[in-house]
């Protein structure tokens, strides 16, 4: 324990946090948080639904750029294409764009389908939550489609013959050698990325998903309140992205690697 | 040209996106002008903080390296959009404020120099990393020759420092780069009139989403792709006179 906290005895840290706790009590006494306790119960409602977007699109999106990894790194050519012209498409416009192409696009498309008002789709297809749940998968998997072509490269060739030399089916194969190896290639770059995508979701706010970007937004639009909804906001996402490098730190010390041991 | 169109059914799109009056093409080709201007202006804006951060960083003393770490943790932890928007109230705040002090009324700030100033931070921030580990990795020696010959600080920065360092940052500045211009979209939502403003209003005032839209996502896939082959030469050019990079390309 003290070991950890040996770096921050230094004079002119403890002076640093000083500040920064005088800041903090400042922002305590002297800024308007009477809106809190009425908006308190919406946010946190909020707050699950932007860390549910985040997970089901991260997992979705996760599921979707091994196929599109798979497709580039061996794929026969008629695969191959389309999945990096895929890859680069979704890389190459702003997310912003692309959630507004499928919610206004698609969403003035359906209506005019013949016979969808009655299916069992026809409910979901009227809330905004489906189309932001399937941008934001889209745009994961296109980011990791890409990082995931070079981890399946990245596994040592030699591996994969003595798995073949041992008769291994090639679905075994894949799932007990090729798979497991290149995540973990791609581990450390997955933290990032999944912090890179907490910071995408307030753009679904803008397509009527109330997530907690747009509470904050209603707070200051009801209340006329500019700065301490949005400075909660930036702390709740940089305790958020805490949280997701702290965990996929301590997933990737239990992965056992041959580097970092001494 | 006529016949092709008609052949996919395009005629009306074609109408649509034209550049003349009825179309709406002028006012797509002037919001992609304003986002490549904003964008430019925040790269070029960015840079600066990251070459005078990534010194502090490098240089400094213990006080500018924590409060530099600080600004890089914070900025890169939360989301582009919630930072716009602070900074934007921020800018706004502090220049009537100071054109109130010096006697002036509420002051009209133009979008453009706003968005630079709100993406310029940003991009700072990375920029300031970027530019850290490229300077790290020029060989010391070469900077400690710079120095043992008297060199000034600067003369050694301008003459020896950042040559040296191109071809380091090069592929992590085209990377931000297309950061830059991609985030150009979400000043939509303060409500510029760049390209994704520009896009959704013709969208909305004529129900054709998707001829707007992908025309859009056409035009920011150019940039992109354009953007791809002059940073391949810059990177060439920063890279002269180095062993090629095997499999590179």
């Amino acid at each position: 324990m003290m070991e950890a906290i040996r770096p921050f005895l230094v004079p002119h840290r403890i002076i640093l946090f000083l500040i920064f706790v005088g800041i903090v009590i400042w922002a305590a006494v002297s800024l308007r948080w009477d809106w809190l306790p009425e908006y308190a119960l919406l946010a946190l409602e909020a707050l699950w639904r932007t860390i549910w977007l985040l997970a089901a699109s991260v997992v979705l999106g996760f599921l979707l750029a091994i196929p599109l990894g798979i497709a580039q790194a061996i794929g026969p050519w008629y695969l191959a294409w389309p999945a990096k012209v895929f890859c680069t498409i979704i890389r190459g416009t702003p997310l912003l764009l692309q959630i507004w192409l499928l919610y206004y696009g698609l969403g003035s498309l359906f209506p005019t389908i013949d016979g969808i008002r009655e299916t069992w789709m026809w409910p979901y297809l009227r809330q905004a939550w489906p189309y932001a749940v399937l941008a934001l998968t889209l745009s994961f998997a296109g980011y990791e489609g890409e990082i995931m072509r070079g981890a399946f490269s990245g596994v040592a060739r030699g591996q994969l013959e003595a798995a073949r030399s041992f008769g291994m089916p090639p679905f075994t194969m894949f799932r007990r050698i090729w798979l497991p190896q290149a995540i973990r290639n791609v581990l450390p770059t997955l933290g990032g990325e999944t912090i890179l995508q907490l910071k995408a979701t307030p753009l679904v706010a803008t397509i009527t998903v109330v997530e907690i970007f747009a509470v904050s937004s209603r707070v200051r639009q009801d209340t006329f309140i500019v700065y301490e909804p949005l400075l909660l906001l930036a702390l709740v996402y940089m305790m958020i992205a805490g949280v997701i490098a702290f965990a996929f730190r301590k997933f990737e010390q239990r992965i056992p690697s041959r580097v970092s041991r001494n | 040209m006529e016949t092709l169109l008609q052949l996919f059914g395009l005629t009306e799109s074609a109408q649509l996106l034209s550049l003349s009056e009825p179309g709406w093409g002028a006012n797509l080709l002037r919001g992609l002008a304003n986002s490549l201007q904003i964008a430019l202006g925040a790269f070029g804006f960015g840079l600066v903080i990251g070459l005078f951060g990534a010194c502090g960083k490098l240089y400094g003393g213990p006080v500018t390296r924590d409060l530099l770490a600080i600004y890089t943790t914070v900025v890169r932890a939360v989301p582009e959009l919630v930072l716009i928007l602070i900074l934007f109230f921020v800018g706004t705040d502090l220049i009537n404020k100071a054109s109130e002090a010096l006697g002036g009324g509420p002051v009209e700030i133009s979008g453009v120099a706003a968005g630079i100033w709100v993406l310029g931070i940003v991009q700072g921030a990375y920029s300031t990393e970027i530019l850290r580990g490229a300077i790290q990795a020029v060989p010391p020696g070469q900077i400690e020759a710079a120095r043992s010959f008297g060199m000034s600080p600067t003369l050694i920065m301008r003459r020896v420092t950042i040559p040296a360092m191109m071809s380091f940052a090069v592929p992590g500045l085209a990377n931000l780069w297309l950061i830059a211009t991609k985030d150009t979209a979400l000043l939509a939502v303060v409500g510029f009139s760049e390209l994704t403003l520009e896009t959704r209003q013709a969208a909305s005032s004529t129900r054709a989403y998707f001829t707007f839209f992908l025309a859009a996502g056409f035009l920011y896939l150019m940039v992109t792709l354009l953007s791809g082959v002059v940073f391949k030469y810059v990177e060439n050019w920063a890279r002269k006179g180095q062993p090629k990079l095997r499999g590179a390309g």
